[in-house]
C-alpha cells in the first residue's frame, strides 16, 4: 500500500439539505478538525426571477411578489415597492393610511426578529425558545388575517395607501398585544440573555469590526450590532417615522451576543413604535384621492359607476406611471432593503433591480467563519438571520 | 417483601429443581430473573420517551402526544410498530458488519449492568462485590457502539459527531468515576448493598453535594444528553453517528441511550440519595422499592428538563469543564475525604 504523506482536509457539504442551513444555503465547509479553514457559500437555489417577473406585471401586480421574498417579513418588502411606485408617481398616502402601514412594519419586524430569537436558539439548542416565539408569531399572523385575509402573504400595502381600513376592534387588539409583549421579552431573557451557556456560546464569536461592517456593506441589525447607529428610519424617514419617537440600539463589540441583544431592543422600540402610532393615529382616507392611481374603496364600486370603471381599469390594465428612474430603501427587519425601477412610462416597469439586505451578510460568511469551529457555523448562520428568499430572488 | 419472597423461593427452587433436573435448574433459574429484570427495564426504557414528549411539550406549553390510547399512552407501541415496519436503509459505501453491530454494541451494555443493580436487598440478579468496577467497566464499553457506527457508516457527519462522542465519553467516564470514589471510600466496600445500607443515618448526598452535582453533570454528558448532546447536535451534525442508520437500527441505538439513562439515574438514587431508604423513619411503611423509584424517576426527570431549558455546549467548552473544572474539583474532594477519615478515624 502507498503511503500517504500529506492530509487533505475535511470537506463537508453544509447543506442545502441540512436541519440548520435555513432554507437552501449551500456551504461548502474546509476543515481542519473541528475547525472551520474555508467557508464558501453558494447561492442560486432558489432563484426564481421575481426581477424579470415584475417587468410583465402592473405596478399593483408587483406587490404580492415582494411578499414572497423575505417570507419572514412580508409586508416591509412591499412597503419599499409601494413607496418607490409612488414616489415615481409624485404622490403621498393620506396620514391614516401611513400610520396604518408604520404600525404592520414594525409588527412585521417583531414577527421577523421573534423568529430569529427562535431559529437562533434552535441553532444554538435552546429549543423552546423556538415554540415560545411562535406563540406570540401567531397572534401577529392573526392581525395579518384580520387586517387583509392571509397569513402571511398579505399584499395589503398598496400604492396610495393600503388596501382597507383596519377592521373594527383590531387597534385595541394590537394596543393590548403590544402593551403586553415587553413581558413577553422579559420572560425570553430570562432563558436566554444571562444564561452561561447561551453567553459562551455568542459572546465574541463572529465578530465583526466597524470598518469591516462597513467594508462588507453590512445594513440593519449586523451594522448596528457592530457599533454603528445607522438607520433608515431615522437616516431618511419615510411615511410617519418621523413622527414617532425611538432610540436606535447599537453594539460594542460587533459579536453574535451584541447582535441578539441589539434584536432584542429592537423589539422593544417597535411596540414604542407601535404604540405612539395608534396613539396619533385619527380618523380619515385610507387611500390616495384620486382613483385613477388607486383602487377605489369596495362599498363604492357595489353603487358607484365611477368607482366600477377605475377598478375594471386597474385590474385589467393597470395605472400609468410617469417615466424616469428611482431607488428607495427602507428600513425591512434585516436592513436596507431597495428598489430601484427604471419606467418608460405605461403602466409596467420597464426593469427592477431588488437590493436585498442578506446578501451581503451571507458573502460575508467567508470572512466571519474561518478559525471558528463547527459549531460555531450554526451560531453565525443563525446571527446573520438569513433568508433565501431575498438573497436569490 | 422480603417475607414473600423467602416463603415462595424455596417452592419455587424445589419445583424447578424437579421439573429440569439439579444440573439444569440454575442455568434456568438465572434466565428467568434475567427475564424478569429486563421486562421492566425496557418497559421503563419505552416509556421514558413518552415522558420526555410529555414533560418537555408541558415545558413548552403544548400538549405532546396525545392520539395514540389515551393520553397517548400507546404511543411507545405504535413508534416500535412504526420502526419495525419501516424499511432500513443501508448506505452503499458502509462496513455491513461493523454497522450493524454498533447498535447491538450500544444497547447490550447498557443492558448488562442491570445485573448488579440492586432494587431492595433481596431484588437482585447478581449481589457480586465488586459492583461498581463492574458497572464503570461495562459502561465503558458503550462508547465502542458509537465509534463503530461512525466509522461503519462512512459519512463525514457520522464520523465527526463519532468522533465528538469518543473523546465526550472517555473523558466524563473519568470525572464520573472519581465522584463515586468518596462514596466508595465512606462505604468502604464496592457492593451497591453496602452502600446503600451504609446511608443508613444520613444519605451521601449531604457530605458529598458538589460530588453529587459533577456526577449528575458528568453522566448527562457520558449519555450524550442535552446540553451536552454534541455527537448528536441536530444543528450542526444532522443527527451525528445515527446520521445514517434508519429504523429498528436507529431504534436500537436510542434504547441503549435511554437505557443508560434509567441506569444512571438508578445508579444516582443508590450512591447517593439512599437508594430505598425512606427519608425518615417514619415514612418506612412506604415499601423501598417505592422509594427508589421515587429517587430515580425525579433524576430522570432532571434529565428532561435540562434538554427543555438549556442551549448546547460547544465542543472545547465541554472538554474544558470536564479536565479543568470537574477533575480538578472531584480530586480535591477526595483528598479531603481521605483527610477527614483520616483525622476522625473512621478508615
Amino acid at each position: 500500500m502507498e503511503e500517504r504523506k500529506e492530509f487533505q482536509n475535511y470537506t463537508i457539504n453544509f447543506g442545502p439539505q441540512h436541519p440548520a442551513a435555513h432554507g437552501v444555503l449551500r456551504l461548502l465547509l474546509e476543515l481542519d478538525g473541528e475547525v472551520v479553514e474555508r467557508a464558501d457559500p453558494h447561492i442560486g437555489l432558489l432563484h426564481r426571477g421575481t426581477e424579470k417577473l415584475l417587468e410583465h406585471k402592473t405596478y399593483l401586480q408587483g406587490v404580492p411578489y415582494f411578499d414572497r421574498l423575505d417570507y419572514m417579513s412580508m409586508m416591509s418588502e412591499e412597503h419599499t415597492w409601494v413607496l418607490a411606485v409612488e414616489k415615481l408617481m409624485g404622490i403621498e398616502a393620506p396620514p391614516r393610511a401611513q400610520y396604518i402601514r408604520v404600525i404592520f412594519a414594525e409588527l412585521t419586524r417583531m414577527l421577523n426578529h421573534l423568529l430569529f430569537l427562535g431559529a437562533h436558539g434552535l441553532d444554538v439548542g435552546a429549543m423552546t425558545m423556538f415554540i415560545y416565539t411562535f406563540r406570540e408569531r401567531e397572534v401577529i399572523f392573526d392581525m395579518y388575517e384580520a387586517v387583509c385575509g392571509a397569513r402571511m402573504h398579505a399584499a395589503y400595502f398598496r400604492p396610495g395607501g393600503v388596501a382597507r381600513d383596519l377592521p373594527e376592534g383590531l387597534e385595541e387588539k394590537i394596543r393590548e398585544f403590544t402593551e403586553d409583549f415587553p413581558s413577553k421579552l422579559d420572560e425570553y431573557e430570562v432563558l436566554l440573555t444571562n444564561n452561561r451557556i447561551w453567553k459562551q456560546r455568542l459572546v465574541d464569536v463572529g465578530i465583526v469590526t466597524e470598518q469591516e461592517a462597513l467594508d462588507w456593506g453590512f445594513v440593519g441589525p449586523m451594522l448596528r450590532g457592530s457599533g454603528v447607529a445607522y438607520d433608515l428610519r431615522k437616516a431618511e424617514p419615510y411615511d410617519a417615522y418621523d413622527k414617532v419617537d425611538f432610540d436606535i440600539p447599537v453594539g460594542k463589540n460587533g459579536d453574535c451576543y451584541d447582535r441578539y441583544l441589539v434584536r432584542i431592543e429592537e423589539l422593544r422600540q417597535s411596540c414604542r413604535i407601535i404604540l405612539q402610532s395608534l396613539d396619533q393615529m385619527e380618523e380619515g382616507p385610507v387611500k390616495y384621492d384620486d382613483f385613477k392611481l388607486s383602487v377605489p374603496y369596495q362599498k363604492d364600486q357595489e353603487t358607484g359607476m365611477e368607482s366600477l370603471i377605475h377598478h375594471f381599469k386597474h385590474f385589467s390594465s393597470g395605472f400609468d406611471v410617469p417615466a424616469g428612474e428611482i431607488y428607495l430603501a427602507t428600513e425591512s427587519p434585516k436592513g436596507e432593503f431597495g428598489v430601484y425601477i427604471v419606467s418608460t412610462g405605461g403602466a409596467k416597469p420597464y426593469r427592477v433591480k431588488i437590493r436585498a439586505a442578506g446578501f451581503n451578510h451571507l458573502q460575508a460568511t467567508k470572512h466571519m467563519l474561518p478559525g471558528l469551529m463547527l459549531t460555531d457555523v450554526t451560531t453565525v448562520i443563525g446571527t446573520i438571520d438569513i433568508v433565501f428568499g431575498e438573497i436569490d430572488r | 417483601m422480603s417475607e414473600i419472597l423467602q416463603t415462595i423461593l424455596p417452592i419455587v427452587h424445589s419445583f424447578g429443581g424437579d421439573l429440569f433436573g439439579p444440573m439444569l435448574w440454575p442455568l434456568v433459574w438465572t434466565v428467568v430473573k434475567i427475564m424478569l429484570l429486563l421486562a421492566p427495564v425496557l418497559l421503563m426504557v419505552t416509556y421514558i420517551t413518552l415522558a420526555e414528549r410529555k414533560i418537555i411539550g408541558a415545558m413548552q406549553v403544548r400538549p405532546g402526544p396525545n392520539r395514540a390510547g389515551l393520553f397517548g399512552i400507546l404511543l411507545p407501541l405504535a413508534d416500535a410498530v412504526k420502526l419495525m415496519c419501516k424499511e432500513t436503509i443501508l448506505p452503499k459505501h458502509a462496513d455491513l458488519k461493523v454497522f450493524f453491530l454498533a447498535p447491538a454494541l450500544t444497547l447490550v451494555p447498557a443492558l448488562m449492568t442491570w445485573a448488579v443493580v440492586p432494587f431492595s436487598p433481596d431484588l437482585i440478579v447478581a449481589d457480586i462485590n465488586v459492583a461498581i468496577l463492574y458497572i464503570m467497566a461495562i459502561s465503558s464499553l458503550g462508547a465502542y457502539g458509537v465509534l463503530m457506527a461512525g466509522w461503519a457508516s462512512n459519512s463525514r457527519y457520522a464520523f465527526l459527531g463519532a468522533m465528538r462522542s469518543a473523546s465526550q465519553m472517555i473523558s466524563y467516564e473519568v470525572s464520573m468515576g472519581f465522584t463515586l470514589i468518596p462514596v466508595i471510600m465512606l462505604t468502604g466496600s464496592l457492593s451497591l448493598i453496602d452502600v446503600v445500607e451504609a446511608q443508613k443515618d444520613v444519605w451521601n448526598v449531604v457530605p458529598l453535594l458538589p460530588m453529587f452535582v459533577i456526577y449528575f453533570i458528568s453522566v448527562v454528558a457520558e449519555t450524550n444528553r442535552a446540553p451536552f448532546d454534541l455527537p448528536e447536535a441536530e444543528a450542526e451534525l444532522v443527527a451525528g453517528f445515527i446520521t445514517e442508520y434508519s429504523a429498528m437500527s436507529s431504534g436500537v441505538f436510542f434504547m441503549g441511550e435511554y437505557a443508560n439513562i434509567v441506569m444512571v439515574s438508578f445508579l444516582g438514587a443508590l450512591m447517593f440519595l439512599g437508594g430505598w431508604l425512606p427519608p425518615l423513619e417514619i415514612l418506612s411503611f412506604i415499601p423501598g422499592l417505592i422509594w427508589l423509584g421515587i429517587k430515580a424517576g425525579f433524576l430522570m426527570f432532571v434529565f428532561l428538563w435540562l434538554r427543555a431549558t438549556f442551549p448546547r455546549y460547544r465542543y472545547d467548552q465541554l472538554m474544558r469543564l470536564g479536565w479543568k473544572v470537574f477533575l480538578p474539583v472531584s480530586l480535591f474532594w477526595i483528598f479531603l475525604t481521605g483527610l477527614t477519615l483520616h483525622l476522625f478515624g473512621m478508615a
